[in-house]
């Protein structure tokens, strides 16, 4: 049993010998350790080499046969990495999968349509956002009138004309008086109703709600919905488009792969028929909307029947609505459609906007004002109600255009009486490159602009936000913010400040912030301004990244001031020091900066309260941060030294920072070594010792137990570099006493962990420095060592926990390499204890003792564990096995007795079973190959005595 | 135990012209073998004439209806009385399309008082127990390409209050002046009828600008003829008040079935016009008529 083995054991333990640890002599052991350096040929081929590419001639090719992967030119062995990427990389793989439901479509898109095209999704949240209602709406499902019904038509198609009728039976009726959010929901149901038709095989019923849909879109009864309406039902027709396409596709593909790229003689006579037949239904709908808008859908078909002359058709039909705003919409959905299925077709899209510009003058006709005041609609409002569809026209003609046809639509919007209206959406729409270039046009354009319709403050927004993107030139730009300014001071529109300022001056932006402060401070009107006014500093942001240039204008922290409002202010700040820390690429020590930025950071800092989130408090903790990090006042260390105290004082808040601060003046006292080339002068010693007093009187005021603990063994580590014993002392002797504070388990990321493997892992940590931190004179030998080995024994482990045993454990090997005659590692100028006692046999008696006592401590522990049977015989075995590992590396196993202790060890590792094999024959093959080397013959023998046990 | 009959043709567009082999496959569907007295196919070419009740009494066109005129007609035994197995049995046929006597094969043509139909039915004949099982497809018939040169004949027209005839008050007709043309007069029905149409000026909002087909059938019979002209569709080309001066797209796409080459016989005649038909605010209906000359190229 075991407890025999611990009768046997206990009499050796208790043996005094001189030297429990065997002697290491760890240069030649690491000149040993080391792999076998192997003198590289020239012309070896080396695995990492393929990866770079080498030009050789190409006659040289032919001589190396083996090697051409890597010598031939030009071919480049596949780099791992991109090989890997290259291939299935599961993400796009995802990806990929969903974008092949519509393959052949986006593939010729992407030829013509870059991702520098914004998709008409990334509009349609916007317009619905935009344009809402609380008008009452209707929705009128009128009979459709289909080819007239005659009496001798064929079977078939009588079939058809009687569920139609079946159909409108039940749907002819009129819906008033909804809401906006029951319209939406009547149009989703009506989207549903397309789906289940579509797919219960009622083709026609499917076509008949689209045509119903698009009826709808003839009525602008309640206009300011119209562009929201013309969203949702926008949106049925594209799943209709879909569901079309998808159908004809897969009659193309029920006999025969189709190639990837097809053309109309690739399809099919079935599925050409079913596309013909669709198409002559659609072209014989009587009303022209209704008729339109399926037309349009059914391009995406008309792949499988050639397409070539129905774009421009359908752009002339449209010429046929008198609404200018559902002729314009339906232009827009033309476009949509064109850049969806043939975006070469560029001809048509042009020809677009000119039928739009041709037929502009009816935004100004007697029936729309008419309809405008029954609806009492005011023009401004209507007209924003283009913006979005011709912005959408213009976005697709412009886009990827050249130069010449810009300038041609710039001249034809010209000749239309500059219209407010377009020269708006041109501004959205063009280049911004292009708009900039033409800058004191434009403005010359928008002041001519009548002020009725269109406000002009949306003008110069709009030009202000080209202007954002790219930049005008050089000599315009103090005429054009002169010009602009003009306009804008007149309007006293929180709105104007949208004007941008990315090409001005300091002194220009100076004068424009004291303009935008003199216009908002009066009455306090900042205060219903603030999106915009942030929106300036954002854009100031953008482009000052200097930021001595920025803080040393006069206005720019009074326009500060003017964030009155925590949140808001706090949002600016934070996106000032982003703006910092994301440019500022070399540390500074500019005051203005410094003051400046001090101040920022405070106002950060004091949005701190009882009730802020930890998130919120690790993210304002991160930019302080940053800022801390950029602070450099170069060889001027005292200066950074009380800047860091300055900076304690007002972030006392936030921990994060504290540590940064820290660490900053740690790096501060290493950095001041580096500089005295390890050799403290009196000043720079004196420097060093109020580095770590910072240190010490800061670290208590953190509550997180084991980053103090870490900041005093670093702080305590830097100390000793620097040769200030005493103060690393008092780092360790604060580490030590602190541990018994710490709690059996703590919260990491929101979740209560058992704090066991940390504090372990402190304690290794811990330990290994030990080894140089010499004794102090008036203390007992080893006094830190036995400290933290005390507090080990009377810390609150977790029941039934092993760690205190591993503590003892791991300091084994600490104790050994203690009692070598030349330590491992040595701090420059510091004496270790190898030198303080230098191999003194009281000393090493000490030690000895130490280990006899750990030793003591954890067979006593294994005993008990030998008790319970199950785990504890399971961890008794795992902890002999790690015990017999210290030794066999630590031990001098020479001596018998503890040679004798190592194979007891051993034996009552494998005694259950639990130990594992490999590891155990590992073992073995280690000693046998150790008991090779000099002095070491003994454990050849060993090596006899340790049997691997079979699990019986 | 179900028996399923079909006919299946050869082309999918089941369009055939004179001449040539009307083709396909009798298909038989059944779980169990199928007794049968006889499998046989007809292929019938009608044009039925029928007189309105506006040209004549509604008892006369009820009663009176003109006798159909055979055009083609064909019948084969294709399985002699006896077993189909059970399964998918497909029996493929052929007809060569070739008119009665000295008669052409009109082109397919659904219409009011005049319709050409040309179907093929498929009959199997079962034993007294069971119901006789039929099956009926129709197909369509092209009349061959005509020969020489077609003049599209284009045609320009300028519609003022000036110009209207059949109207009551002139007096309180409001001002306008439409312009237009239209490409072609006579037309290829594969083609669609296109042509322009431009405001001018309008004194009252239109509300709508429309084209309408109009079929025009006689029918000769012993008691003389009866012409009738009846709408086969109607495409609305503008809504709204239009865009003065832009010139609108007229276009309009001859409705397969309802549509055939103009046709001129003894018995009857089939042609087709169309009219713009432009409806003004005040409802005011302004209609210019041009009669159009199908054909088939």
């Amino acid at each position: 049993t075991s407890h025999e083995v611990f009768v046997q054991l206990a009499p050796i333990v208790l043996f005094p010998l001189v030297r429990h640890s065997r002697v290491r002599a760890y240069e030649s052991e690491l000149r040993a350790a080391r792999l076998e350096a192997v003198p590289l040929e020239p012309g070896d081929p080396h695995p990492l080499k393929s990866i770079t590419v080498r030009r050789c001639p190409l006659q040289a090719v032919t001589t190396q046969g083996s090697t051409s992967s890597s010598s031939s030119s030009g071919s480049v062995a596949p780099d791992p990495l991109s090989s890997m990427l290259d291939g299935t990389d599961p993400l796009s793989m995802f990806a990929a999968a969903s974008a092949s439901e519509s393959g052949r479509k986006r593939r010729e898109k992407e030829e013509e349509v870059g991702p520098d095209f914004e998709p008409w999704s990334a509009k349609r949240g916007e317009i619905l956002a935009r344009f809402t209602t609380t008008e009452k709406l209707s929705i009128v499902s009128e009979k459709i009138h289909w080819l007239a019904p005659n009496s001798t038509v064929s079977e078939k198609v009588r079939n058809r004309l009687e569920e139609l009728d079946d159909m409108e039976e039940g749907s002819q009726r009129e819906l008033l008086n909804l809401s906006q959010q029951d319209y939406v929901n009547r149009i989703e149901e009506l989207n549903q109703n397309l789906k289940e038709a579509w797919s219960s095989d009622q083709k026609v019923k499917a076509l008949k709600i689209v045509i119903q849909c698009s009826k709808l879109l003839s009525d602008t009864s309640v206009i300011q919905f119209y562009p929201s309406k013309f969203v949702l039902i926008t949106d049925i027709l594209d799943t209709f488009g879909r569901l079309v396409y998808e159908r004809i596709w897969s009659m193309c593909s029920d006999s025969r792969a189709m190639p990837e790229s097809f053309t109309a003689d690739d399809v099919n006579d079935t599925a050409k028929e079913t596309c013909l037949n669709w198409f002559f239904k659609i072209a014989s709908i009587r009303e022209l909307i209704p008729r339109l808008y399926p037309w349009q859908l059914g391009c995406t078909c008309h792949i499988f029947i050639g397409i070539q002359e129905t774009l421009p058709r359908l752009t002339a039909m449209i010429r046929g609505i008198g609404d200018p705003l559902v002729a314009v919409y339906a232009r827009a959905y033309l476009c949509r459609v064109g850049m969806e299925v043939a975006p070469h077709l560029k001809e048509s899209l042009k020809k677009n906007f000119f039928d739009l510009l041709a037929s502009f003058r009816q935004i100004h006709s007697d029936s729309v004002q008419n309809q405008l005041v029954l609806q009492r609609v005011e023009i401004p409002v209507y007209l924003t109600l283009y913006s979005p569809a011709i912005n959408w026209i213009l976005q697709c003609v412009s886009y990827r255009a050249p130069e010449t046809l810009l300038t041609e639509m710039m001249e034809r919007c010209k000749k239309l009486a500059n219209n407010a209206l377009l020269l708006n959406s041109v501004m959205w729409a063009f280049r911004a490159e292009f708009v900039a270039a033409r800058a004191t046009d434009f403005i010359g354009m928008i002041k001519d602009c009548d002020e009725a319709g269109f406000p002009k403050h949306l003008l110069f927004g709009s030009l202000g936000r080209s202007l954002a993107c790219a930049d005008p030139p050089e000599n315009e730009r103090l005429s054009i913010l002169n010009e602009a300014w003009k306009v804008i001071t007149k309007v006293r529109s929180p709105q104007v400040t949208q004007i941008k300022f990315v090409d001005f001056t300091k002194r220009e932006v100076n004068t424009v912030l004291a303009d935008i402060i003199k216009h908002m401070t009066p009455d306090r009107a900042f205060e219903d301004a603030y999106p915009q006014l942030q929106s300036v500093i954002r854009k100031i942001l953008n482009y000052f990244h200097d930021f001595s240039v920025l803080f040393s204008m006069e206005r720019f922290l009074p326009f500060l001031d003017m964030f009155q409002k925590d949140s808001v202010r706090v949002d600016v700040c934070r996106s000032i020091m982003e703006v910092f820390i994301k440019h500022q690429q070399e540390p500074t020590r500019d005051p203005v900066i410094l003051n400046a930025l001090l101040h920022v950071c405070k106002t950060m800092h004091d949005s701190v309260n009882a009730l802020t989130l930890e998130d919120e408090k690790r993210s304002l903790s991160l930019l302080i941060n940053g800022f801390i990090r950029m602070v450099s006042f170069g060889r001027d260390f005292e200066q950074q030294l009380s800047f860091c105290v300055e900076a304690r004082a007002t972030f006392c808040n936030l921990e994060p920072v504290l540590v940064q601060l820290i660490h900053t003046v740690n790096q501060l006292a290493m950095e001041t070594r580096r500089v005295m080339r390890g050799n403290h002068s009196r000043k720079t010693a004196a420097f060093v010792r109020a580095c770590a007093a910072y240190s010490f009187i800061t670290i208590p005021s953190l509550t997180s137990i084991f980053s103090r603990l870490n900041l005093y063994l670093l702080s305590g580590q830097v100390a000793l570099a620097n040769q200030c014993l005493s103060q690393a002392d008092a780092f360790f002797k604060a580490a030590v006493s602190l541990l018994p504070e710490v709690p059996r388990s703590i919260t990491v990321e929101g979740k209560l962990r058992s704090s066991e493997a940390f504090l372990l892992d402190f304690i290794s940590n811990f330990l290994s420095t030990l080894l140089v931190v010499p004794d102090h004179p008036e203390q007992g030998v080893l006094y830190l060592v036995r400290g933290l080995l005390n507090m080990v024994q009377d810390y609150t482990w977790e029941e039934n926990s092993d760690a205190k045993v591993r503590v003892y454990i791991s300091a084994l090997p600490l104790l050994a390499a203690m009692s070598q005659d030349t330590y491992l590692y040595a701090i420059p100028k510091v004496d270790s204890n190898e030198t303080l006692y230098g191999g003194d046999p009281k000393f090493l008696a000490e030690v000895n003792k130490l280990c006899e006592t750990l030793i003591g401590q954890v067979l006593d522990h294994l005993k008990a564990l030998g008790r319970d049977e199950g785990a504890g015989v399971r961890k008794q075995g795992t902890l002999a096995f790690s015990l017999f590992g210290c030794l066999l590396a630590h031990g001098d196993l020479r001596n018998n007795k503890l040679s004798q202790l190592a194979v007891n060890l051993w034996n009552l590792s494998h005694k259950h079973g639990y130990c594992d094999t490999r590891n155990s024959v590992r073992t073995l093959e280690y000693i046998k190959h150790q008991s090779q080397q000099p002095d070491m013959a003994h454990l050849s023998e060993m090596a006899l005595r340790l049997s691997l046990q079979s699990r019986a | 135990m179900s028996v399923g009959l079909d006919i299946r043709l050869k082309r999918a567009n089941k369009v055939y012209h004179e001449g040539e082999v009307l083709a396909g496959v009798v298909v038989i569907s059944s779980k169990e073998a199928v007794q049968h007295q006889g499998i046989s196919l007809t292929m019938e070419g009608l044009v039925n004439l029928q007189l309105s009740s506006k040209s004549v009494g509604v008892f006369e066109a009820f009663y009176n209806s003109v006798k159909p005129i055979q055009l083609i007609t064909s019948n084969i035994e294709v399985v002699k009385p006896g077993k189909v197995p059970g399964g998918k049995t497909e029996i493929p046929f052929e007809f060569p399309l070739h008119a009665k006597g000295n008669k052409v094969l009109y082109e397919t043509y659904h219409g009011v008082f005049v319709n050409i139909q040309y179907t093929l039915r498929c009959d199997m004949k079962r034993s007294l127990l069971a119901k006789d099982l039929s099956k009926t497809c129709e197909f369509m018939v092209h009349c061959q390409p005509q020969k020489g040169r077609l003049q599209p004949s284009p045609v320009d027209f300028s519609i003022t209050p000036e110009t209207l005839q059949n109207i009551r008050e002139r007096v309180s007709l409001p001002k306008f002046l439409i312009r237009g043309h239209l490409d072609a007069t006579s037309c290829v029905i594969t083609q669609p009828l296109t042509g322009e149409l431009v405001v001018e000026n309008s004194e009252v909002p239109i509300k709508s600008i429309e084209l309408q087909l109009v079929r025009v059938e006689t029918c000769g019979c012993a008691e003389g003829y009866a012409r009738d002209a009846t709408e086969i569709q109607n495409i609305q080309i503008a809504e709204g008040d239009v865009c003065h001066g832009l010139p609108i797209p007229i276009y309009m796409i001859f409705p397969r079935l309802f549509t055939c080459p103009t046709l001129e016989t003894t018995n009857f005649k089939i042609e087709f016009e169309v009219n713009v038909v432009i409806v003004l605010q005040d409802d005011h209906l302004i209609t210019e008529n041009f009669p159009l000359k199908l054909c088939r190229v």
